[in-house]
């Protein structure tokens, strides 16, 4: 029927990191309409997908479909500074491509 | 057994004679015996198994069969074994030998007749109504079918969303044979690769007629409880989405 976005959007701002180093293994993400982070412990822990295209399509093995779209599941881990900025750790580490990328913060 | 006293002089045997007694070349007051297999370091102790039976002389004190008392199994550790096997084998930790299955906690706001949003999957953003929780955990859900489509279902708490909307369904009775049983796979009629081959989209018409009668019979007093309240049939057929602007942790359900 109508499709529905139970999701909320959030933008890859960058990977953790400190004055020289970065790390790769945490990203940061944005959260649409996230001002503080107070606000931000609604987030904790909700799984967050970041969705891309190959150039093959592939085999969806849940629904046996094929397509092109892949995902990386991640959950969010804490919330980062005080601006709506929260950490996400993914099952493989988020591309360099992904930065500036969009990710959805499911609701669960 | 006391060790060996010190005798001084004085002693009497039964006819009251006095005795001399000769004095012990080694003659130590102990408080305890000195051990015959005495400890090399600890745990280990200087005679073996055998050896310690010849120097007790255990022979002696082996008491003999006498009438079978009730077997009492002890708890003995590793070292006390007279068998202690060349692998360490590791035990089951006493929280795994026995799971006692606790009932899943429902999350704050589900109650039975609460309205749920369905977050993921073939019914994702639907609102449904819980009816009751089953052993397995999972919380039993239904459509209604005929205002939304969501026949009788099997959901996760962590999948949903908790209302505070709630339909009045204290007077409807869920039939007893709705378990987790229930919802078990249907297994394919013909066995082996011609069930696997075989088209799998054919659904038994018997499971399928007995599905829409428990279907009938948990929806009936539902939708009766909805019809009375305003808007409800229409909240129920509208599905949840986010758009933009909305943030849910602003929103109170």
């Amino acid at each position: 029927g109508q499709p529905v976005r139970l999701y909320v959007k959030g933008a890859l701002v960058g990977y953790k990191g400190s004055k020289v180093n970065q790390y790769h293994h945490t990203s940061l993400v944005k959260v649409q309409g996230l001002a503080d982070s107070k606000d931000g412990d609604f987030y904790l822990g909700k799984r967050v997908a970041y969705v891309y295209k190959g150039k093959n399509s592939k085999r969806n093995p849940r629904t046996g479909e094929q397509s092109n779209l892949r995902v990386i599941w991640g959950r969010v881990t804490r919330t980062h500074g005080r601006s709506g900025v929260v950490r996400a750790k993914f099952r493989s580490n988020l591309p360099p491509k992904s930065l500036g990328g969009t990710v959805r913060i499911m609701l669960y | 057994r006391a060790g060996r006293v010190e005798r001084s002089g004085a002693v009497q045997n039964r006819s009251g004679q006095q005795l001399q007694c000769r004095e012990s070349r080694s003659v130590v007051k102990k408080d305890k015996m000195s051990s015959r297999n005495p400890m090399l370091i600890k745990g280990v102790r200087t005679y073996g198994r055998s050896k310690a039976y010849s120097r007790k002389q255990q022979w002696k004190h082996e008491k003999k069969e006498g009438p079978k008392k009730k077997e009492r199994t002890p708890k003995t550790s590793v070292l006390r074994q007279r068998y202690v096997p060349a692998e360490r084998v590791p035990k089951r930790l006493k929280s795994n030998l026995t799971i006692k299955k606790r009932k899943t906690v429902l999350k704050k706001g589900i109650q039975p007749g609460s309205v749920l949003i369905v977050l993921s999957g073939r019914f994702m953003g639907s609102r449904v109504v819980f009816l009751k929780q089953l052993d397995s955990g999972l919380l039993l859900v239904t459509g209604p079918y005929k205002v939304n489509g969501v026949p009788i279902r099997r959901i996760n708490q962590a999948y949903v969303i908790a209302t505070s909307t709630t339909v009045d369904i204290s007077g409807v009775k869920i039939p007893e044979h709705i378990d987790d049983k229930y919802f078990a796979r249907v297994k394919n009629a013909k066995e082996g690769e011609e069930g696997f081959f075989s088209n799998q989209e054919k659904i038994n018409p018997e499971w399928l007629a007995k599905r829409k009668e428990d279907q009938k019979a948990v929806d009936t007093g539902i939708v009766a409880a909805i019809e009375k309240v305003e808007l409800l049939d229409t909240y129920l057929k509208t599905k949840f989405t986010l758009k933009n602007g909305q943030a849910p942790h602003a929103m109170k359900f």
